[in-house]
């Protein structure tokens, strides 16, 4: 497989390079240098106005070398927007933002990124392969990249088939194998498993994985926080247009806790306290130690005469935290 | 930039869209030019469709040294508006599909993607012109052939004026929806207005003018169906009695040429300067 040149470093527009020590990191949990990884997107403040509606509003966004980035958030929260900005389509209202150590939409940028934004969208007269040897003919790709990416796709038995007559899943596919087509270093992917079907979506993600597990950085939105969970390294999280996280999905998730149902309730929570902070929910205790204490924790409540009904391993969804956050940041705004 | 001439060369050969206008163009060519006047010819003087006419003026019409007449005679009204809709499908189809955001997110800028749509509209003009001359020449030959005419024709200088005459007019016209489709992102609403004032308006508007509002003729003398008119009039050197609809001798060759160069520049730049300023939504 032909591959480009990988640029490392990002280079800011006052000269200071990616992970520069001085460059204060966007959220506490990202530190570029002890990842030993430089910044291919950068977004620091960006906004984006459409007369009073703001449908970007301060975002900022790191995405590493090398990481599946997912960029999450409800339906209209600002994902689509943001992803046409960083493919040039659109210019922010203010903000400063650097693909690849350049601007959005200047050639060379381009022309080492690939991007499927919203819904795919290719001539409806041709056939795939021919809207790909255009494409190709556009980007200066040689025409047995097509062969592969079409391959990769699993597209090649329909290739010289209409556009029009393709079902949503194979538009889709067509989509990602046009990002692919430059063999990019940065792949930007809006929402690629709508319209699939399972099988679909699992090969889309698998090959999603196989993209980060190849070198390259893959910047991911979706609304489908299992997805996400399944793909990324790191995740951002948008809501009504503003960051209301970025972090490693294991952070975001928190550290783990165990369920305890067990009787008598109260005698069980002071033994629990010794390994963790305790919380009562529902009729369950839940204590932040992790799941490779259980049978510790087990033994301990059951020397001490405690009915121990149930005892499992907690783990926070994306889910839960997603909603908790966009939660929290809508009762910010309405206070 | 090339790439770029390539792939837009690729999408028009194979939009059938594209070839149903130049079949329509020429079909028109032959019929105008060629088969009514024959019938005319062949039904005799008498016959009202001659309008009085000698049948060996008709006759002549149809011969090679004719051939540019006939060619581009069609081109202010009837060709123009199907290279207008020409301009318009090309251009706003990327707005409708939303394929302009797929071609803009590869490696050329917006510039050089728009300019190599023009090109390419451009060179399928070209194709288009020596088509219906193609056609024409053919049609003259066999007209000649039939009724022992002259065989003689019109000189290389005055073929190829006339060919590029045509190819502007067509191209002026073509550049004219192409920038309606991009200041409306649209198909249907830039061949609606577009139609509307070719066939319509600026007949109507000259017409105005000349009977109503004398004052007023230097302001129809510069709108582009009148220059391109005079064009087509002034490089086929027709007798203002014979000219089809919309070709006139309002205006001289010269400035008829630069009036359509100027609208030719003005259409280009301002699609190229709202394609490059305006977000891709």
């Amino acid at each position: 497989m032909q591959r480009l040149e990988t640029i490392r470093v990002a280079e800011y527009s006052d000269g200071r390079k990616s992970g520069h020590s001085s460059w204060p990191t966007p959220y506490p949990g990202l530190d570029r240098q002890a990842l030993g990884m430089d910044a291919l997107v950068e977004v620091s403040g960006l906004t984006k106005r459409y007369g009073d509606t703001l449908a970007v509003d301060g975002v900022d966004l790191t995405v590493l070398a090398g990481e599946v980035y997912g960029f999450l958030g409800p339906n209209g929260a600002g994902k689509t927007t943001t992803l046409r900005i960083l493919t040039g389509l659109i210019a922010p209202t203010s903000g400063s933002v650097r693909v690849l150590g350049g601007r959005p939409g200047d050639s060379g940028v381009l022309g080492r990124t690939g991007s499927m934004i919203e819904s795919p969208a290719f001539y409806p007269y041709l056939s795939g392969l021919d809207n790909l040897r255009l494409l190709a003919e556009y980007a200066d790709v040689p025409r047995a990249r097509i062969d592969e990416v079409l391959e990769l796709v699993d597209l090649t038995a329909r290739a010289k088939d209409r556009f029009s007559t393709y079902s949503l899943g194979m538009k889709q596919r067509l989509g990602v194998a046009a990002a692919l087509l430059k063999d990019p270093e940065l792949v930007i992917l809006d929402e690629p498993t709508n319209g699939l079907d399972p099988a679909g979506m699992r090969d889309m993600r698998r090959l999603i994985r196989d993209l980060g597990a190849d070198g390259r950085t893959v910047l991911l939105s979706s609304h489908l926080l299992g997805e996400v969970q399944q793909i990324c390294d790191r995740v951002g999280i948008i809501n009504a247009g503003r960051m209301v996280a970025e972090q490693k999905v294991e952070e975001l998730r928190g550290e783990q806790e165990l369920v305890i149902r067990a009787t008598p309730r109260e005698q069980a929570g002071s033994i629990l306290a010794a390994f963790g902070s305790v919380r009562r929910y529902d009729d369950t205790l839940r204590v932040k130690v992790p799941a490779e204490r259980a049978a510790e924790v087990n033994r301990a409540l059951v020397e001490a005469g405690i009915a121990v009904s149930e005892l499992r391993s907690a783990e926070r969804a994306l889910d839960d935290i997603f909603f908790e956050l966009t939660a929290n940041e809508e009762t910010a705004h309405a206070g | 930039m090339l790439g770029s001439c390539r792939a837009e060369l690729l999408k028009l050969r194979k939009r059938s869209a594209v070839w149903v206008l130049f079949g329509s163009g020429l079909v028109l060519s032959l019929i105008f030019g060629y088969l009514l006047p024959y019938l005319g010819y062949a039904t005799g003087d008498d016959n009202p469709q001659t309008d009085g006419v000698p049948r060996a003026d008709i006759l002549r019409g149809m011969l090679p040294e004719r051939v540019i007449d006939n060619t581009i005679g069609g081109y202010p009204i009837f060709a123009g508006a199907l290279a207008l809709v020409l301009g318009a499908i090309v251009i706003g189809g990327e707005y409708t599909w939303g394929t302009l955001k797929t071609v803009l997110t590869q490696r050329p800028g917006r510039a050089t993607v728009l300019g190599a749509q023009f090109l390419a509209l451009g060179t399928m003009i070209a194709v288009w012109v020596l088509g219906i001359f193609a056609a024409c020449a053919l049609c003259s030959i066999g007209v000649a052939a039939a009724e022992n005419g002259s065989m003689s024709w019109p000189g290389l200088g005055e073929l190829l004026q006339g060919l590029a005459g045509g190819w502007l007019v067509l191209m002026m016209w073509c550049l004219a929806g192409a920038v309606l489709a991009v200041a409306f992102r649209n198909v249907a609403l830039p061949i609606g207005l577009g139609v509307v004032w070719i066939l319509g308006i600026e007949t109507l508007l000259a017409g105005v003018v000349s009977s109503l509002l004398p004052g007023l003729k230097w302001l129809a003398n510069v709108l582009p169906g009148t220059n391109a008119g005079s064009l087509v009039f002034s490089v086929t050197g027709m007798a203002a009695a014979d000219a089809p609809p919309g070709v006139r001798d309002a205006v001289g060759g010269a400035r008829a040429l630069l009036t359509l160069l100027g609208y030719c520049a003005i259409f280009a730049a301002l699609a190229a300067w709202t394609t490059r300023r305006r977000d891709v939504t």
